[in-house]
């Protein structure tokens, strides 16, 4: 993985110093909270309902054993023993002390790592397919580029007050982990006719009020010439974004009102400028950043492990668990792991200390070291020895992190809600904790299979729920919060967005809400089909029937 | 207003109203575009403000005729001419005075002198006084702009002896400048 070298240590410690000086600055009343506000965002703090929330960047979701355990020790010390995995490959503390603000930074610089850029108006940490690098489908490595594009776009002196926020997204992939398309940028990698790797370059996409399907502006750009291309785009963004209402000033917005093709062309334009100088990437840079993320030492191994195909059939619950949760690796003889974060009952994406410590040492004796913090609030162990499957389960299920639900119906994506967001209109987590208890049967889950689950707490979506295959959205009636539900949404590279079943539920009737639409889905699916099938195929009207039968 | 110039506070001699005197004046966009007293006849020094919704690709075949081009920043967090500065400088080559205008604040100083002002009026002499240690704040850049800092992407690359990164930029009060954009590897 990426290490630091002299600059980006001096950098991240430069930056500490400046930040304790504003906090400074805030603390003796030189600066008012209006004025230290937009400075606090810029180092990742905001103000909750109860406390501040430091959220920190884990840029393109890769983690050393040594950060995770120090993500753990700033859980213990300064917070309440809790971390939350975000949607956007971060975490967030949601029990902090401004005072302790500067000394978690500072901590965190130790360990190559900052909560800079993770909010304000301002290029956001990249996120990447959690996969990359060892994915059995992929073309090349993102992260590659994603580390070049963090760097790039930190403190970018000409795009740090942006219309809003904005947020890129990269797959090396085909198959889209990373939701490419629901971000203001999404680069996907593709083959050109010369056998050449480059870029499919998305924009506009972004869910929030305004929901829209990122649209292709160029179908292939060759590698050197990423960073020229990002920058014509910011730069027709950060000119004719909107910036009387803050409702409309993402690049979705400008993108839909000139139309797709005029942006591309104005980017094109101010790209020829600029194409080939200063921002021109030489491909001994290219290879600089690669040889950070040169495959570990894999060992050579059989394809198949006899050990481990005799474990999974003397063990059903074992069984259960590599089918759900285990995913094809690039190397024989080995796996990934995904460490679901979402137990019957629990808060989506929340770890504990030594749930993160446990997760360290086992990336450690399973692996090389590394975790992967997935866009699913989950955590993956990408390095895993076929034949070591059924020892790491089993630590796994005494540390309470080994759900076999991965990708099924309670591997929810949540976001904090009204138990900590000051703009949320509804709970969230008490939703998640309900419906997660009422589907809280493995054998159940895995005959329900593939189905996504998203809720979000206000129309910011933070949870992502337009792409759920299940979407709900929390709203306020009159003061009481309902629940919308929409159907058929999809994150991966057929995105697209839910359709809404009709009028909200009350938080008392979402769970059987909820059952109703798997239970319908069951009576109605054929052999072999998932829910997006047998959604597709009839449509919303059955579900729509009854849900409202009763009405 | 209190005007920072190279790194002090410096005398302000551009009036923005026409006093029927020959002093230098700022005149707005509009005034210029209409020609107002016959400003483009006059063969006094002329400078121009331009309010941030106004590109300056407005005044791209006049840039010659100002010594003063003055951005306006409404709100500390309208940041479309970050880009202006940088296209003037890059694009258009204006090597004049790039002037820094409303809500300029402490905490932008940087950025703005990255993308190429050279000059910022203040709201108080105060902001003066801590021009230099915000200038300082940081000293590792990841992007080539028109100013003299080399990012750190290109210091890399340079060969022995490495220098601790503290010490890597050039001084923070090196005046911007137009030329070495172009060679700067990524
Ligand atoms: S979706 Fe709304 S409630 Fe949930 S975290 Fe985002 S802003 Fe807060």
């Amino acid at each position: 993985m990426y290490r630091y070298d002299e600059f980006d240590h001096g950098f991240v410690r430069q930056r500490v110093a400046q930040f304790r000086g504003q906090v400074a600055r805030r603390l003796d009343g030189a600066l008012t909270e209006d004025e230290f506000k937009p400075l606090r965002l810029m180092n990742g703090l905001y103000l909750q309902l109860h406390a501040y929330m430091l959220r920190v960047a884990i840029p393109y979701g890769t983690l050393s054993a040594r950060q995770m355990r120090r993500l753990a020790d700033i859980a213990r010390r300064y917070d309440k023993g809790f971390g939350h995995f975000t949607t956007r490959q971060n975490i967030q503390y949601n029990w902090i002390r401004l005072e302790d603000a500067p000394d978690i930074l500072a901590d965190l610089a130790d360990v190559e790592m900052h909560a800079i850029q993770t909010s304000g108006n301002c290029i956001r940490n990249v996120t990447a397919d959690q996969f990359a690098g060892v994915a059995a489908d992929e073309i090349e490595d993102p992260r590659v580029y994603a580390e070049i594009i963090r760097q790039w776009s930190t403190l970018h002196p000409e795009f740090s007050f942006l219309p809003r926020k904005f947020k890129i997204a990269i797959t090396g992939a085909p198959r889209d982990r990373a939701a490419v398309r629901a971000h203001d940028i999404g680069l996907r990698m593709h083959w050109n006719a010369d056998g050449e790797a480059g870029f499919e370059i998305m924009v506009g996409g972004g869910l929030g009020r305004t929901p829209v399907i990122g649209k292709t502006i160029r179908a292939f750009l060759p590698k050197q010439d990423l960073l020229s291309y990002l920058e014509a785009i910011l730069r027709v963004y950060n000119q004719l974004g909107r910036r009387d209402n803050i409702h409309k000033a993402r690049i979705k917005i400008l993108v839909n009102q000139v139309g797709a093709e005029t942006f591309a062309d104005m980017v094109e334009a101010e790209w020829r400028e600029i194409r080939g100088g200063a921002l021109d990437l030489p491909a001994d840079e290219i290879a600089r950043i690669e040889s950070y993320f040169a495959p570990p030492d894999y060992e050579r191994l059989d394809a198949a492990s006899p050990a481990f195909e005799a474990q999974r059939r003397s063990d059903p619950a074992f069984a259960q668990w590599v089918r759900s949760n285990v995913v094809a690796h690039k190397r024989p003889g080995y796996a990934i792991a995904n460490i679901s974060l979402k137990p019957a009952g629990g808060v989506p994406g929340d770890a504990s200390a030594e749930q993160m410590e446990v997760v360290a040492d086992l990336a450690e004796r399973y692996g090389f070291g590394e975790i992967r913090v997935a866009h699913e609030q989950n955590l993956v162990l990408p390095d895993v020895r076929l034949s070591d499957l059924h020892a790491l389960w089993q630590e796994l299920r005494t540390a309470g992190l080994a759900t076999a639900n991965i990708g099924l119906l309670t591997d929810i994506i949540a976001c904090p809600g009204l138990d900590y967001c000051n703009l949320a209109n509804a709970r969230s987590i008490p939703i998640a904790q309900r419906i997660g208890q009422r589907f809280d049967d493995l054998a159940r889950l895995h005959d329900i299979g593939r189905l996504t689950l998203n809720i979000s707490g206000c129309i910011n979506a933070c949870a992502h729920h337009h792409v759920g295959n299940i979407g709900i959205l929390g709203v306020n009636k009159k003061g009481v919060e309902y629940y919308q539900v929409t159907l058929g949404g999809n994150a991966d590279e057929n995105a697209a967005l839910g359709d809404l079943v009709g009028p909200a539920f009350s938080g008392e009737e979402i769970a059987d809400a909820v059952e109703t639409i798997v239970d319908t889905y069951l009576e109605q699916r054929d052999r072999g089909e998932q829910f997006l099938d047998t959604y597709r195929r009839v449509g919303l009207q059955p579900f729509k029937e009854k849900l409202y039968a009763a009405h | 207003m209190p005007l920072i110039k190279d790194g002090k506070l410096a005398d302000d001699p551009w009036q923005v109203a026409d006093d029927g005197t020959a002093a230098p004046l700022i005149v707005s966009l509009e005034a210029w575009q209409a020609n107002e007293g016959g400003i483009r006849q006059r063969n006094t020094p002329i400078g121009i403000r331009l309010a941030s919704d106004q590109s300056p690709a407005l005044i791209a075949e006049d840039i010659e005729r100002f010594e003063v081009i003055a951005l306006e920043f409404p709100k500390f967090n309208d940041g479309r001419a970050y880009s202006y500065a940088r296209l003037l400088r890059e694009r258009h080559g204006y090597k004049g005075e790039l002037r820094a205008v409303g809500n300029v604040l402490r905490d932008q100083f940087l950025f703005m002198h990255r993308c190429g002002f050279d000059a910022f009026e203040v709201a108080d002499t105060g902001a003066a006084a801590v021009w230099e240690e915000a200038l300082r704040e940081i000293s590792v850049w990841y992007q080539p702009t028109a100013d003299r800092r080399k990012p750190a992407t290109t210091l890399r690359r340079k060969p022995h002896p490495r220098r601790p990164a503290a010490g890597t930029s050039s001084g923070p009060g090196d005046p911007p400048s137009v030329a070495c954009a172009g060679h700067w590897a990524y």
